[in-house]
């Protein structure tokens, strides 16, 4: 087993999801059969193989420096939970 | 117990292009709440990103002035964290594969040349501003954000610990900026946030090679500030130590109010980032010819500049330094000295008189009524003896005011010196004439009195007798 309890719950608590206690033993089962899977591949002889950055066959796409028109405020903000004065508005940050 | 310090810092600079590294939306500071922002920016599902030519440009740029090597293969990695300033809850930056690496920045302390090394420098995205409830970070029920200045370009120089106190850091930090105006990829306004620097700070005991534990403190934006909070947490840091404690890695913010660094409790302890490669942006692949173009496009930088001054215009190091402070001031001299104006001269009028308005006004050179070509022929006229170094300040504060040509302030005020020996001499006879006790003083002995004399002499003048024919004249008489 490579991946453990704890693991899961760190990965959660980084993620923000909340995973009721029952399923941490499934979840934990299933990332390593995820590893497991993965592992697969390390069987392959690589050498001499450059290293993958991107799966596309693509470089430098660029974006001229010019100005395109930004997105009305009203609309910005259409999806936000809470807003204020044309912000958008955030609970509590630091703990206190 | 005695302690080095080791410190080291992380610059951010926001890079002058029109538009944002990703998107479209404008760079502009100061813009009303959330109207610089689109889906991609913003962070909204299924958006693109596309990078900005500018800013690969810009980052090249930095990265060899600064002396380093330019990757030719570069890419983009996702830096995860919760923080509400960044709406995707990622940060689009650069992990192993930066634009540029291995550099390195001399700087002069105590008249010592210090080598800082850079270890990397990185392009990504700057995140939003938030507007806390409270009075501090830390007693706020809420906050509101402002994605304005999210995704405006970033680059971020990482200097190696090799910065040993508050005075080195700043000499580091104003080398920076300066160069960074030379090259002309950041505005570096340091009040709106442009320039910025993270601080690293540990102590280890003399003589000893491990480094202790670090705190940083984030986004320090003025050189006082960078000066103050490492002098706090030099002082912090050592009363810990001396206590027989230990110090807590973590995060500290400066205090401006109360003159201290304070700690950062966030929610979120675990400083795990899990970078992971950007699909939606493909490798930035640059080649020698594109290096070596740019390359030969950057400006004379300010150690090149500075030696230039001195072994072709004789200038002192200490001026030579001053005048190439920034590209402005540089470029200033360099106009006034193709005029054949003496360089000395122009660089004490630059430092002097013309720093002192200046300073005054709240202006920079480039605002500056007085031109360097005025200045240059301000300069020669006093080389040309048309006027006295005195009478000069005068005619200074009129182009000032006026902007006009020295010559047309001296011919309409009557200011020509006067070099006429007959004229000199009538007005030195009748000073002799009317100052018997400071005449007789002299000749008894009294070399001071002579100064007097010259004074009367030049009063009456209306400080327009040359003063070394005033003072010739006046010896050949009395002696």
């Amino acid at each position: 087993m490579k991946i453990t309890r704890k693991d899961v719950e760190n990965v959660a608590l980084l993620s923000r999801l909340e995973i009721p206690e029952a399923e941490v033993e499934t979840y934990t089962g299933q990332l390593n059969a995820f590893l497991e899977y993965a592992d697969v591949l390390t069987s392959l002889d690589t050498k001499g193989v450059e290293p993958t950055a991107h799966v596309l066959p693509l470089k430098n796409v660029f974006r001229a420096d010019e100005v395109k028109p930004s997105l009305d405020r009203e609309l910005a903000l259409s999806n936000a939970p809470e807003q204020e004065n044309g912000y958008f508005k955030v609970p509590k940050i630091m703990e206190g | 117990m005695s302690y080095e310090t080791v410190v080291g810092l992380e610059v951010h600079s926001e890079l002058k292009t029109n538009t944002k590294i990703f998107c479209g939306c404008p760079t502009t500071f100061g813009g009303e709440q959330n109207t610089h922002v689109c889906p991609v920016c913003l962070g909204l599902p299924g958006v693109l990103p596309v990078i900005n030519e500018k800013v690969v440009e810009f980052a090249i740029k930095a990265g060899l002035a600064l002396n380093c090597k330019i990757n030719k293969f570069s890419k983009f990695d996702r830096k995860n964290y919760y923080y509400p300033d960044l709406p995707k809850n990622f940060q689009t930056s650069q992990f192993d594969l930066p634009i540029a690496e291995h550099g390195y920045l001399d700087i002069e302390v105590n008249g010592q040349t210090k080598r800082i090394r850079i270890t990397r420098i990185h392009m990504e995205e700057d995140a939003g501003k938030l507007v806390h409830s409270g009075t501090t970070i830390n007693d706020s029920s809420s906050a509101c954000v402002d994605y304005n200045r999210t995704g405006v370009p970033l680059i971020e120089i990482v200097s190696e610990p090799d910065l040993s106190g508050p005075e080195e850091a700043r000499v580091y930090m104003e080398k920076i900026k300066s160069i960074l105006e030379y090259i002309d990829v950041s505005h570096c306004k340091m009040e709106e946030g442009n320039l910025r620097a993270d601080v690293n700070v540990s102590l280890r005991k003399t003589g000893t090679t491990k480094l202790g534990t670090k705190a940083e403190m984030k986004n320090l934006n003025s050189f006082k500030m960078i000066e103050s909070a490492l002098a706090y947490e030099i002082e912090r840091q050592t009363e810990i130590l001396d206590d027989g404690g230990h110090i807590v890695q973590e995060t500290r913010t400066w205090d401006e109010a109360k003159g201290m660094t304070v700690s950062m409790r966030t929610k979120e302890e675990a400083n795990d980032y899990r970078y992971l490669p950007e699909p939606d942006l493909v490798p930035i692949i640059t080649s020698d010819e594109q290096i070596e173009a740019i390359r030969a496009g950057l400006p004379e930088l300010p150690d090149a500049r500075k030696k230039r001054l001195m072994a072709d215009c004789g200038l002192s190091e200490y001026d030579a330094a001053i005048i190439t402070t920034t590209r402005q001031m540089a470029e200033y001299f360099d106009v006034a000295i193709a005029q054949k104006a003496d360089a000395k001269l122009v660089a004490n009028w630059m430092m002097g008189d013309l720093a002192k308005n200046l300073n005054g006004e709240g202006k920079s050179i480039s605002e500056s009524p007085v031109t360097a070509e005025r200045l240059a022929e301000l300069v020669n006229l006093i080389s040309k003896g048309t006027i006295s170094s005195k009478i000069a300040k005068t005619v200074f504060e009129e182009m000032w005011k006026t902007g006009d040509a020295p010559e047309k302030i001296v011919k309409e005020k009557g200011l020509v010196q006067i070099t006429d020996t007959k004229e000199i001499e009538g007005i030195v006879d009748s000073v002799i004439a009317a100052n018997p006790k400071p005449v007789e003083d002299y000749k008894a002995g009294n070399a001071k009195s002579i100064g007097f004399l010259v004074g009367q002499i030049m009063k009456q003048s209306k400080g327009k007798a040359n003063p070394a024919m005033v003072n010739d004249l006046l010896k050949a008489k009395l002696d």
